[in-house]
């Protein structure tokens, strides 16, 4: 296998979804291949600081919005009637 | 802490209180997912309020409390997704139309290959980290940003992003791996170790290497 067969199923390795006779193919690549094994190994920690970051904080005035709101929602009877 | 299945039978019997919860345990969560979708507060706003509401309204009908967070993802998704092509002023099968031509496009190469597996936050301040992965997740172009946003931060599968955007599941995965790439190489001319940067080898029967920019993989049958 040489590193663009392996670029190209990349996707399918760091998701689990490869077949095993590729997957042990695409380990012995790793195995001689210092750079593959970087990019591997980096585009998973990619994916993981994404997954673990919470890259926007949720405005504390928005949280607040919000929850009035559900809780006004909440007591809200199903039909309108007369206040 | 109660577990969502839990929380929701409660909720679906009346009690604010477990409803309340699972909104504080999803809202940050949310609000991520569609920022990511929209670059913009006041829309991610109305997504997260939008949502909530939805799951508020339509709690009764969830058959498996345990599956909360997925029905909750995918209603917050569908709706930053509409906002996104009302935006574009585009109908709901159109996004698919415009970006459906340019599958065929090169996968990125890798170009710098340096060192960050230990963990970079334990070096950036975590306020910095967030504006740059903002940064970097932002200069996406917008198909595969979605994508990303999707199976990789909503975790959703990719049968379901597929759905969700119109889209076939190969074509998911080849904007998906396109994503990760372009992603990973800003990354590491972030937090790459320059010193310890390696060289892409060269195998018998690679194409000859030219500049950089004209490093790119075969294209890919996919359409």
């Amino acid at each position: 296998m040489k590193c663009e067969e392996l670029l190209r199923i990349l996707g399918d390795y760091v998701d689990g979804d490869l077949d095993p006779a590729l997957c042990a193919e695409f380990d012995r690549h790793l195995e001689g291949c210092n750079p593959c094994q970087v990019v591997v190994d980096t585009v998973r920690k990619t994916i993981t600081l994404y997954k673990n970051t919470e890259v926007y904080e949720l405005p504390p005035a928005f949280r607040e919005r919000l929850h009035r709101l559900l809780r006004e929602r909440w007591k809200a009877p199903p039909t309108p009637h007369e206040a | 802490m109660s577990d969502d299945a839990t929380l929701v039978t409660r909720a679906q019997a009346g009690d604010f209180a477990a409803f309340e919860q699972l909104v504080s345990r999803y809202e940050q969560r949310m609000y991520t997912l569609a920022m990511h979708v929209l670059h913009q507060h006041e829309d991610a706003e109305d997504v997260v309020q939008t949502a909530f509401l939805s799951a508020l309204e339509h709690l009764g009908e969830l058959r498996q409390p345990a599956a909360f967070a997925a029905w909750l993802t995918r209603i917050a998704v569908n709706t930053a997704l509409k906002v996104l092509r009302k935006r574009q002023g585009l109908d709901a099968v159109s996004l698919e139309a415009v970006t459906a031509e340019d599958e065929e496009g090169a996968i990125p190469h890798p170009q710098y290959i340096a060192d960050w597996r230990d963990d970079p936050s334990q070096t950036v301040e975590q306020r910095e980290l967030q504006r740059l992965l903002a940064a970097a997740i932002a200069a996406l172009p917008e198909k595969q940003r979605v994508v990303f946003v999707l199976r990789d931060v909503a975790g959703m599968s990719v049968e379901e992003t597929a759905q969700a955007l119109g889209l076939s599941p190969a074509n998911v995965k080849v904007r998906l791996l396109r994503a990760r790439l372009v992603l990973r190489e800003h990354l590491t001319r972030l937090f790459g170790d320059e010193r310890r940067r390696l060289v892409p080898p060269r195998h018998a029967g690679d194409a000859p290497r030219a500049t950089p920019a004209a490093q790119r993989l075969p294209r890919n049958q996919e359409g």
